[in-house]
């Protein structure tokens, strides 16, 4: 694999992180990351999504129009959406009722749409495919990992299986209620950057 | 001009593939809607294991039978097809429902629809001996409504499980509406006291000793509206606004 598609392809996992360095799209990372399933189904959906949104504006943006390119955007944005939502209800009814709204909100995340005018309306579409594919790898991975601590942390268990057994179940592990709610996955996401930051000095902001 | 060609074309691109998803992926989902709504009929009776497996389908066709009940006579009804009724949209149309006053409304919903299904439980596969009754009931906990099913054993006082399907509760502390620990205390408790609803969940624990612990559940810690939207929400559906008259009737008539 050539430098440049590594790059483009890796690079938004830690080096160009599009949560822990340019914080965004934040918002879902909080709402569905109380358990691990629903964060890996809503991460293989925001990694669809990207990675087709990239590959078709690309496509097309020699033809687009610069004053209702954004429009042109988020139609094929919302297009994919709808899609991925319709096919969860099909098949994985259970997840789908879980992640509820959050699916459909994918159209505002702003990862999707900050990589089809930032990236895909520069480059070719294999390129743009692979940056989807790299951003939402990157969204994922803080999902993964805020999920990991939520949910093992907050109800004990990971993937549904028990590994600390809770008090209300007659096991030992008292658990915390905090992890369920929100705000603890600003937490975890703070404490993700501080750990990013101290090891990759170069991410520091300096102030103006 | 080019760009209304751009918009145009797109346009159509984009919904042709939206509505072409959602007609083919149409049925799958219908069927998966239905599947759940009996698969949580089921959970409450008792008739399926806890995690929900199963052959749903079957044990659903084989062990219960839906009736349409007219709350206001407490007698079954025709008026619309039960497997297609849908008591939610019954509930908003002025036509087939009725206002609640504020203060016969301790769940807190406003309007109810005048008709609502029961679920009869057959003694075993094909029998026309029915062992209980599965009624539906929904009201306000703290953030969200409650939609849930109580089922009752076959004198109509017992309560043989309760279940909530849907809500959005806090994790963890009203969210333990869900938990099987407290889910399992139901079994065996009593709805009535000579003619009225005297189920409720108590703060804190049960006292073994009380002469009332056959109508009394433990609370939720941490979730004091909670634990109380659900009582309230028992007191409407069992009580004389709601299932009552039914109950009484099936009481003195039998359950068939």
């Amino acid at each position: 694999m050539a430098e440049s598609t590594k790059k483009v392809l890796f690079g938004p996992i830690f080096e160009n992180n599009p949560i822990a360095l340019q914080v965004l799209g934040i918002c879902s990372a909080l709402a569905v990351t109380t358990k691990l399933d629903t964060v890996l189904v809503m991460s293989a959906a925001v990694i669809f999504v990207t990675a087709f949104s990239n590959a078709s504006v690309s496509l097309i943006r020699e033809q687009i129009p610069g004053s209702i390119r954004i429009i042109v955007q988020m139609t094929i944005i919302a297009s994919l959406v709808i899609l991925v939502d319709q096919v969860l209800k099909a098949y994985a009814f259970e997840l789908s009722k879980q992640l509820s709204v959050f699916v459909g909100l994918i159209i505002t995340n702003c990862i999707v749409m900050g990589r089809a005018e930032g990236f895909a309306m520069k480059n070719g579409v294999w390129l743009s495919f692979l940056d989807g594919i790299g951003n939402g790898l990157g969204y994922s991975m803080i999902l993964v990992i805020v999920g990991v601590f939520r949910e093992l942390l907050g109800s004990g268990s990971l993937l549904g299986y028990t590994i600390l057994p809770l008090t209300t179940d007659g096991g030992w592990y008292n658990a915390n209620g905090l992890m369920l709610l929100p705000p603890s996955a600003f937490f975890i996401i703070g404490f993700f950057i501080w750990v990013l930051r101290s090891y990759k000095k170069d991410q520091i902001e300096v102030d103006g | 001009m080019r760009v209304i060609m751009v918009a145009v074309a797109l346009c159509l691109v984009c919904s042709v593939l939206v509505s072409a998803a959602a007609v083919v992926l149409r049925p799958e989902q219908e069927l998966n809607k239905a599947l759940d709504k009996k698969k949580n009929i089921l959970l409450a009776a008792g008739l399926i294991e806890d995690d929900g497996t199963g052959d749903v389908d079957k044990v659903y066709t084989e062990r219960v039978e839906a009736r349409l009940v007219d709350l206001a006579t407490g007698e079954y009804t025709d008026a619309f097809p039960v497997e297609t009724f849908d008591q939610r949209e019954a509930a908003k149309d002025p036509e087939q429902s009725i206002e609640i006053p504020d203060r016969e409304d301790p769940a807190g919903i406003g309007r109810r629809s005048r008709y609502a299904p029961v679920y009869l439980v057959r003694e075993s596969a094909g029998s026309s001996e029915y062992s209980g009754v599965i009624i539906p009931v929904h009201g306000k906990g703290l953030w969200s409504t409650l939609y849930g099913f109580i089922a009752l054993e076959k004198d109509l006082n017992t309560i043989e499980g309760l279940g909530f399907y849907e809500h959005a509760e806090t994790p963890g502390l009203g969210g333990e509406v869900d938990n099987p620990r407290w889910k399992s205390q139901w079994k065996g408790k009593q709805v009535y006291e000579e003619g009225s609803v005297e189920i409720s969940v108590i703060k804190g624990k049960v006292n073994p000793d009380s002469p009332n612990k056959a109508y009394q559940v433990d609370g939720l810690a941490g979730a004091t509206i909670t634990a109380r939207g659900v009582s309230n929400l028992l007191h409407y559906w069992m009580g004389t606004g709601a299932f009552q008259t039914y109950i009484t009737r099936v009481r003195e008539q039998g359950l068939s």
